[in-house]
């Protein structure tokens, strides 16, 4: 094994050890926590870097723990989309602790060790090779943002969260029977072998299989936030910390890829053409595109506008995969990663929008109580530069947040829109479902950039009452570094969607995956 | 007989479970929650397969048949199991006690509904 191959592990040892450091270090000594967070957060990205470099060069690494042979051991596995995706992770991971280092790090204890506990969670889930850790490294992300949820404290969090923890406990039990049934099915959990195994099982195994494997998916979609699966995330994601949901905006994408993974690897081996190609999974997604649409419409305040975005979002992925010719994939994938970063940039970007308005504006009240139990303390103290012209700039990248997520030109937002669209038209002749996506996703952008422009018109137009918010430049930073990404993935749009491309071929040739993870 | 006695207990235990989870209160909610791991626990382990005085590991230095034994890959995923589900039930509680302290009452949502 070369030294990359090696790497493989990192992005799950470096946050946890990151994470058991910081969790012993007394909460007095924020400074040097921050440190250690930050700095493992840079090496992650560094790490992940690598990573993309090596599975670029290579079909798909795996990476064998303890040595022991696939089907027995452990395994994780590195392809070009785990790769990009962990990059993603790491590069929000950056941007949520550095925005927190102004004032969301004291806003409760354990902050740091949790976010480093989500990352390790999320990078584990895109890496690993089999269905159980895939379990555990989905209740370790879950885990982590339960804490994150209740990062701040205040009524409508703690009551939001309740609702959040609820309905995911209830998920991960539906997560463990359809990895027992396929387990008691199969006698095996390794992905790349019940490839294989699952369709030359006898008939009522296979029932049993295919039965555990929709139970599995309802668990994905839970995650994923399909609709009518999906109520509880504008409660939990709008009442969150704003670094906590910039990294909120990267856990449904591990629903996205966990169905994605699994639905191809699992379908992809069968005789037939390999697709998730499942008519509910489409329906399913254009039913969340349309319910995200009127949700963004209908939000009165900001919060609620960037967690229905989330939804629109996640159900545009999973309409698109379900669908799923290969280019279709890779813009799909390409379109997932600047809609992350913006989504991630507007969930940050509410919070100083929001601060500039007096306590008691609808759900700021919950901001404002955080900062309320902060104040008694004396940690409110305004240090560092303020930056002028606040509102300006933040005016500016709400702009930037509007039209990528509503997909207008020039930024990445219609670059993925307009492949995903160019993809769908390619067959002849069009079959009626991506009509019906085509549909939905100008006028899912077109619900976007109205309420977003009624939002912004409101906030940033309309005669304020004098106060104006109050931003220092390292709370502006992270938002102008995602932005920047998406302003570069724009320029170097053709780069990563050759990459993803490539990457969505793997997916649906998954006998190279097999071959790779089981050393045939 | 085991077999039948299982299987009603998983099924017992998973419908109360399902009931108790969607009713209003809390508490209800929380003990509907533990219930369902429960089932789920028990779930996994049937899902070795029922063997009656087979042991799950082979004594070492011996080529055993394979057939005698339990499958032990479900016992360790339902211990896995086990701690994930205790730990996430603790996180719940205090999140439930948390919530009945802010709101003032113990109903889900937070408030009363109107009579």
């Amino acid at each position: 094994m070369t030294f990359a191959e090696n790497l493989v592990i990192l992005p799950i040892v470096l946050p946890l050890v990151a994470g058991a450091i910081t969790l012993v270090l007394d909460e007095g000594r924020m400074a040097l926590k921050a440190a250690i967070s930050v700095g493992a957060a840079l090496l992650l990205v560094a790490t992940a870097v690598v990573l993309v470099r090596l599975a670029g060069e290579s079909f798909a690494t795996v990476y064998r723990l303890g040595g022991w042979p696939a089907p027995f051991g452990i395994v994780l596995v590195v392809d070009r989309v785990a790769a990009i995706l962990i990059l993603l992770t790491a590069v929000l991971g950056v941007a949520a602790l550095v925005f927190s280092l102004a004032r969301w790090q004291r806003a409760g204890p354990r902050f740091h060790s949790l976010v480093q506990f989500l990352l390790m969670g999320v990078n584990g889930a895109f890496l690993t090779g089999d269905l159980f850790n895939l379990f555990v490294f989905f209740e370790v992300l879950l885990a982590a943002s339960y804490g994150l949820a209740l990062h701040g404290s205040g009524g409508v969090r703690v009551g939001a969260s309740l609702h959040y923890i609820v309905v995911n406990l209830a998920a991960s039990l539906l997560f463990l029977i359809g990895a027992s049934l396929i387990y008691g099915a199969t006698g095996t959990l390794n992905m790349a072998d019940l490839a294989l195994r699952w369709h030359v099982a006898a008939a009522p195994d296979r029932a049993l299989f295919e039965a555990g494997a929709a139970i599995l998916g309802v668990a994905f979609l839970v995650k994923a936030g399909m609709w009518p699966l999906c109520f509880w995330l504008p409660g939990a994601y709008s009442a969150a910390s704003a670094p906590a949901a910039a990294l909120f905006a990267v856990l449904t994408k591990v629903g996205v890829y966990a169905v994605l993974r699994t639905g191809l690897l699992f379908a992809g081996s069968a005789e037939a053409a390999p697709s998730t190609g499942t008519p509910w999974l489409a329906y399913g997604g254009m039913a969340t595109i349309a319910f995200g649409a009127l949700g963004v419409l209908a939000s009165q305040d900001m919060g609620r506008l960037a967690s229905y975005s989330v939804l629109v979002s996640s159900g545009t992925l999973l309409a698109a995969i379900a669908i799923g010719s290969t280019p279709l994939t890779g813009a799909a994938l390409y379109y997932l990663v600047v809609s992350t970063l913006a989504l991630s940039a507007l969930f940050l970007l509410v919070e100083l929008v929001e601060r500039g308005r007096g306590p008691g504006a609808d759900l700021l009240a919950v901001t404002a109580e955080a900062f309320g139990a902060g104040e008694g303390e004396g940690e409110e103290v305004e240090v560092g530069t303020a930056i002028p012209a606040a509102t300006a700039l933040l005016g500016l990248s709400f702009a930037a947040c509007a039209i990528m997520l509503a997909g207008l030109p020039p930024l990445a937002g219609f670059v993925g829109k307009f492949a995903m669209l160019n993809a769908l038209l390619e067959t002849d002749p069009v079959p009626a479902a991506s009509w019906m996506l085509l549909a939905l996703l100008i006028g899912s952008g077109m619900a976007t950039i109205i309420a977003m422009a009624r939002a912004g018109v409101r906030r940033f137009w309309a005669s304020s009452d004098g106060r104006v918010p109050r931003v220092r430049a390292i709370e502006l930073a992270p938002i102008v570094l995602l932005l920047g990404l998406c302003v570069t993935l724009t320029v170097g749009a053709g780069r990563l969607i050759g990459y993803l491309d490539e990457g969505a071929r793997a997916l649906h040739a998954p006998g190279g995956y097999v071959d790779r993870v089981l050393a045939r | 007989m085991t077999e039948l006695v299982i299987a009603g207990a998983i099924g017992v235990l998973a419908g109360s479970g399902v009931w108790l989870l969607l009713r209003p209160r809390t508490f209800q909610v929380a003990i509907g929650i533990a219930m369902l791991s429960y089932a789920v626990n028990l779930f996994i382990f049937a899902m070795g397969r029922l063997r009656i005085g087979a042991a799950p590991i082979i004594a070492p230095g011996k080529v055993a048949d394979a057939a005698a034994f339990a499958d032990p890959l479900p016992q360790a995923l339902v211990l896995t199991a086990i701690v994930i589900g205790f730990a996430t039930t603790a996180l719940l509680l205090v999140v439930l006690l948390a919530a009945r302290g802010f709101s003032g009452t113990d109903h889900v949502d937070g408030r009363e509904p109107e009579q």
